[in-house]
């Protein structure tokens, strides 16, 4: 879904930017709160393996393709604040290593792929997880479920753009229901890709996952708020 | 409970880099489904040539190597350990620019009451 130059007009592509570059800048500040310095390098690994997955492309149907945004993964491992500046991260090299994603459609890729899917699966995968039990089964199935519902929103997202600055006059209606439809299927490979991850490192080390801290007994990984500061407080 | 991280860090480079190399070769390259749309609604052409597209790496591919499956491996290879590299470097220095709780030597001014 990485949109290349010349879709939108200047205006929308500032105001994409300057709306995302308000969301990092606030994600970061966030991000600072949290990291701690062993969590660092599992921002790295995040980053790095939601490139790869985004590589990824799988058939969906009469020759189209799709790959995992990875809002809903980075959101559940590293919580929304961390994932969202990790998804950013992949764009930044995407766009200028690989010329994949236009490098002045760079704010409108991070909002409509770092940004847009990492919080809506982060509230979807919250509500979710709030009907089920507190096992990491329910983590898994939020995970899925959050994934699942952050595609097509985010197709959702380009539709209304481009319905008020795309470089082509089109309805909304027809572009709305063209990539609605088309991510709806896209979206539920994300939610195999998500819910296959998840399960592994939910069942092998939950201590690591963002979304699942309230099932380990005694969390030290992300209790970011008391840092190290407070490691020898007497 | 201060579980190894190094362990999980190394498991997760290592499936990533085993579908950068042996899985991303084979991913499906027909047309993603923003590509798709835009063909189909007639706003496709608007897509403009990316500015880096002579790039030596563009569209996940390298410059020289010839058989397209193991451009595309080496590509995920290098952009994965480049994507490492800069999660690293940013989220480093994020985590340096909150202050230096370990730090003894801590400039003058803070007091230790202070957060």
């Amino acid at each position: 879904m990485h949109v290349p130059d010349g879709f939108f007009n200047a205006a929308t592509s500032v105001g994409a930017g300057v709306v995302s570059a308000g969301t990092i800048a606030v994600s970061l500040k966030k991000a600072a709160a949290q990291l701690t310095e062993r969590l660092v390098p599992l921002t790295g690994l995040v980053a790095a393996f939601i490139f790869v997955l985004q590589m990824l492309n799988f058939p969906v149907v009469n020759g189209t393709s799709g790959h995992l945004l990875g809002g809903a993964l980075a959101a559940v491992l590293v919580g929304p604040w961390i994932g969202c500046v990790c998804i950013a991260v992949v764009l930044l090299v995407q766009g200028l290593l690989f010329a994949d994603g236009g490098l002045t459609a760079y704010g409108l890729n991070v909002l409509l792929i770092a940004i847009i899917p990492t919080f809506v699966a982060w509230g979807v995968f919250k509500a979710t997880r709030s009907f089920l039990p507190a096992t990491r089964g329910s983590v898994v199935v939020s995970s899925s479920v959050g994934a699942l519902v952050s595609v097509p929103v985010a197709a959702a997202a380009f539709a209304v753009l481009f319905a008020a600055g795309g470089s082509v006059d089109l309805s909304l209606g027809s572009v709305l229901a063209a990539m609605v439809g088309v991510h709806v299927l896209i979206g539920i490979g994300e939610a195999v890709i998500t819910g296959a991850v998840v399960s592994a490192i939910v069942a092998a080390r939950p201590d690591v996952v963002y979304g699942a801290q309230d099932l380990v007994p005694d969390p030290v990984l992300w209790t970011a708020e008391s840092p190290e500061t407070g490691e020898m407080a007497a | 409970m201060r579980r190894n991280l190094r362990l999980f860090l190394v498991a997760g480079l290592l499936v990533g880099l085993g579908l950068a190399l042996f899985v991303s070769p084979f991913a499906s390259d027909q047309p993603d489904g923003l590509e798709r749309v835009a063909a189909e609604e007639g706003f496709g052409d608007a897509a403009e040539n990316h500015d880096l597209a002579d790039g030596r790496l563009a569209d996940y591919g390298v410059d020289g190597v010839d058989d397209a499956r193991v451009g595309t491996a080496m590509a995920g290879l290098i952009g994965m350990l480049v994507t490492f590299g800069a999660g690293l470097a940013l989220f480093g220095l994020v985590r340096a620019r909150r202050g230096r709780p370990r730090s003894p030597a801590s400039p003058p001014a803070s007091s230790p009451q202070a957060s």
